[in-house]
């Protein structure tokens, strides 16, 4: 009998996969129409889509760019054969105000000041984004920034943001030669009163003799021409700045054992949380003057802003409350067993790792705060919403709505919009870089 | 033998408050304290300073003075007689009408967006991250004066549906106007009425409460719980014999059939809103500011919603599908019973203080026009009485409250879904 058994000696060759699960059909095959359900929806959100497409594209695509009143942009439609209200963008109007959009009222000739003071944001807080790419010493730059920026928007002397700095200087020198000296709390003590005393006595005849001998000076330009975008990242930026200690000491009182100081500080984060910015800032507008000494008077950017960080801080306190406690147990120990008493192993151990840790949660309290700057619209200040009534109120532009809407919808949306995939792409690397 | 002697007295020196670590903490703590008070016995004598100056006394004798201006949206009965009082109530009852309206529609299209996320289907999942991307990245303040803008500029006047050739007509067969005045939907009555019972007598807090509705949730909730007792009743029997009794037709019979009996009872039918003149007249008449006002906040907050959800239902482990699916659940059941309680443990106290926040945002309502509680007291009546300090306290005290219970709900919750851990 003969072997009939087949055993296959050569490989068949490869076949190419079937036409209907490869390239543009295969893709949609599988993503679009891989069942009835799934096919009825998206040809309903394709119905959708065109929907709005064909509602929206037509007015916006409109030849008003050059138009310099409402007037115009109707003749100009008008000749085209498109009647009505909605028949046609007007973007004349955007041609003509995006300067004040973005600027507000700040004097034109110093447009570069704001320019430069953004631009140098970026470079302060490289150390902290980009670690890996910056040289460390440019963190000196960093500590120098918060006395910068002011000098560069609201102008004066330089002398000033330079006295306010020599207090710091003056505080820790006092700090550093008494507490070698003395014990450290008394150094504490001393720094304090050092610097308070600079500040409140000596801080204003110093800068005032110093400038009459070198007037090293910029042209000063009051809080009430800050407006549109310029206003909006200023409250935001200047809050989130001063809220970051605020919260990080906000944070570390509510985790404390005291309970006295934990009490204060959970009375203040929930307040804050639990009451809408909204009603801080009439505070701000009509209560603050009050509850300071009679006679003093702050301008409304100022009281903003102060309300602003203060709103700030509570959720600041939060997000760095969440960093703390993300942290594993082993590293307060770890710092325990070093020896470290509890402001080293905050200063050394906890805090560089926790700040790390939140630094999304920071950028999403920033990304809110500067959202929620729009509020400052409703106490009669001139964000780019309050500038949207204003320039309704200019006789040319009167009846515009879509468009400054849209504008100023789409100013946000890409300022909120890239640093919130920031935060991600940081969220990731920092994922991998601790757990 | 040795001879245990008392150890040494300490004597006590004042540097020990600082450096013993038995007082320190009460050191700092006593600090903080006078600290504490010292910052609010300055503010408060800077206020009574500035007060005395501007020749106001501090009291709220004004919320019992008439109040003098008009709320056009309400629940309860108000006129410009009514005091300052009444009108922050009303206003207060404004804030929670549009908060609650907001976080039902918010919740609804947040988790029906989040869902679809997730979908398989590609266009529907880029639709709904432009959607989320969109309206997260905008600041809520413009999506609620943009809403309000569509409401005044885009729909037709009352006027445009007069005459014989209307250029608007009435949706959803003429029982809904939708003007730029606002929508006008039909309104529940009863021709065989039982009547309102009227509350706290003349007080700014007089409500009353419609006997017809009282008895519509009684007979509801009954149905509910005889509905709740029939599946049980199922499950048990399931449980003892292994076959589950069919039991839907049943359990909606209960709840619908005396509620449709009692309907009947009652004379209901719909009053629908009429043009007379130039304008629409009964119905319920939902003022252009309320909806501007719902829409925006739901659109707003659903994108932040669907983020959570995603999020949520992201969180469940593949392994528990697969889990589930070697236990020979179905599909349906899979999401009913392991994925849905897991993911919703984590959805839920987000989705609470989206609804926080939600409510927060609520008092921006003052943009449009809304009478809520920040256009009452802290609007008007604010500006009418010159009563700063009293009505902005006043407000934040009412929103603390309302924050603290939903706080408190979030709590109890998460006390109740904690995880047992070792």
């Amino acid at each position: 009998m003969s072997d009939v058994s087949f055993v296959r000696t050569d490989m068949l060759s490869e076949q190419e996969p079937p036409a209907s699960s490869v390239g543009v059909i295969g893709w949609m095959r599988s993503n679009l129409f891989s069942s009835w359900g799934n096919s009825i929806l998206s040809l309903a959100s394709m119905a959708f889509l065109y929907l709005i497409l064909s509602a929206i594209l037509p007015w916006a695509i409109s030849p008003t760019w050059g138009a310099t009143s409402l007037a115009e942009c109707r003749e100009i439609l008008h000749g085209l054969g498109r009647e009505g209200h909605l028949s046609g963008a007007c973007w004349g109007v955007i041609r003509d105000r995006w300067v004040q959009l973005f600027m507000g009222f700040y004097p034109s000739e110093f447009y570069w000041r704001p320019i430069l003071t953004f631009i140098l944001l970026f470079v302060a807080l490289a150390p902290v984004l980009f670690a890996d790419k910056v040289p460390a010493k440019l963190i000196w730059f960093s500590a120098l920034y918060p006395f910068l920026m002011p000098w560069l928007l609201w102008g004066g002397s330089l002398w000033v943001p330079l006295a306010v700095l020599a207090g710091f200087v003056i505080g820790f020198l006092v700090h550093g030669v008494v507490s070698k000296k003395m014990s450290g709390l008394a150094g504490l003590i001393a720094g304090l009163v050092a610097a308070v005393v600079w500040w409140m006595f000596l801080a204003g005849i110093v800068s005032g003799a110093l400038t009459s001998i070198i007037p090293l000076a910029l042209e000063s330009v009051e809080s009430r021409k800050f407006g549109g975008l310029l206003l909006s990242l200023t409250i935001g930026v200047v809050a989130i700045g001063f809220s970051l200690p605020i919260g990080v000491v906000l944070a570390l009182g509510r985790q404390s054992d005291l309970l006295i100081v934990r009490a204060l500080c959970v009375g203040f984060i929930e307040f804050i949380r639990g009451v809408p910015l909204i009603t801080l800032l009439f505070v701000a507008s009509t209560l603050l003057n009050i509850f300071m000494p009679p006679g003093t008077n702050f301008d409304i950017i100022m009281r903003v802003i102060m309300m602003a960080t203060l709103f700030s801080a509570a959720y600041m306190a939060e997000v760095i409350r969440g960093g703390l406690a993300a942290l594993p147990t082993g590293q307060y120990e770890g710092a325990d067993s070093l020896g470290l008493n509890y402001w080293q192993a905050q200063r050394l151990i906890i805090m560089p790792q926790a700040l790390k840790i939140s630094i999304p949660g920071i950028v999403s309290t920033f990304i809110g705060l500067f959202k929620d700057t729009t509020l400052v619209s409703v106490i009669g200040l001139l964000d780019p919403l309050g500038l949207s009534n204003a320039i309704r109120a200019d006789a040319a532009w009167n009846g515009i709505v879509w468009e400054l809407y849209g504008f100023i919808a789409l100013m946000f949306w890409v300022f909120c919009f890239s640093m919130s995939r920031y935060s991600m792409y940081l969220e990731r690397k920092l994922q991998t870089g601790h757990r | 033998m040795t001879t245990l002697t008392d150890p040494p007295k300490e004597s006590f020196r004042l540097g020990m408050l600082i450096y013993d670590t038995r007082y320190r903490s009460m050191t700092i703590q006593i600090i903080a304290l006078i600290g504490f008070l010292l910052l609010l016995g300055w503010l408060f004598n800077n206020t009574a300073q500035n007060l005395q100056e501007l020749g106001k006394e501090p009291s709220f004798r004004f919320l019992g003075e008439p109040a003098g201006y008009d709320i056009n949206q309400r629940l309860l009965d108000y006129n410009s007689q009514s005091t300052h009082m009444r009108a922050a109530f009303i206003g207060l009852l404004n804030t929670l009408v549009v908060a609650v309206l907001g976080c039902i529609t918010a919740t609804i299209l947040g988790v029906t967006i989040g869902v679809l996320r997730l979908s398989n289907n590609w266009v529907v999942s880029k639709i709904m991250t432009i959607y989320v991307e969109t309206f997260r990245n905008v600041p809520v303040l413009l999506w609620i004066v943009f809403a309000m803008a569509v409401m005044i500029e885009t729909l037709p006047a009352p006027r445009a549906f007069k005459g014989e050739d209307p250029t608007a007509t009435m949706k959803l067969y003429d029982t809904v106007a939708v003007t730029n005045r606002g929508v006008y939907i039909p309104e529940p009555l009863f021709s065989r009425s039982l009547g309102d019972v009227h509350f706290l007598g003349t007080s700014s807090f007089r409500f009353d409460v419609s006997m017809d509705l009282v008895l519509l949730m009684a007979v509801f909730f009954a149905g509910l719980y005889v509905s709740i007792r029939i599946k049980k009743n199922a499950n048990h029997v399931q449980e003892t014999t292994g076959n589950r009794p069919r039991t839907w037709h049943l359990r909606l019979a209960v709840i619908a059939v005396p509620l449709i009996i009692v309907l009947a009872a009652l004379g209901f039918h719909l009053g629908y809103p009429e043009l007379k003149g130039f304008n629409f007249r009964g119905g319920i008449h939902m003022r252009n500011s309320l909806i501007a006002l719902w829409l925006a906040l739901s659109l707003y907050t659903a994108a932040f919603i669907a983020e959570n959800v995603r999020a949520g239902i992201m969180a469940v482990s593949h392994g528990q599908t697969e889990a589930a699916a070697a236990l020979g659940l179905r599909p349906n059941r899979t999401m009913s019973l392991v994925v849905l309680p897991q993911a919703l443990r984590v959805i839920i106290p987000p989705l609470i203080s989206q609804y926080l926040n939600l409510t927060k945002n609520s008092s921006l309502a003052i943009a449009v026009g809304y009478m809520d509680i920040t256009g009452t007291l802290m609007g008007i009546t604010l500006n009418q009485t010159g009563r700063e300090l009293e009505a902005v306290m006043l407000t934040m005290m009412i929103y603390l409250a309302i924050s603290l219970s939903i706080s408190m709900v979030m709590n109890w919750y998460n006390e109740r879904v904690k995880l047992e851990e070792r």
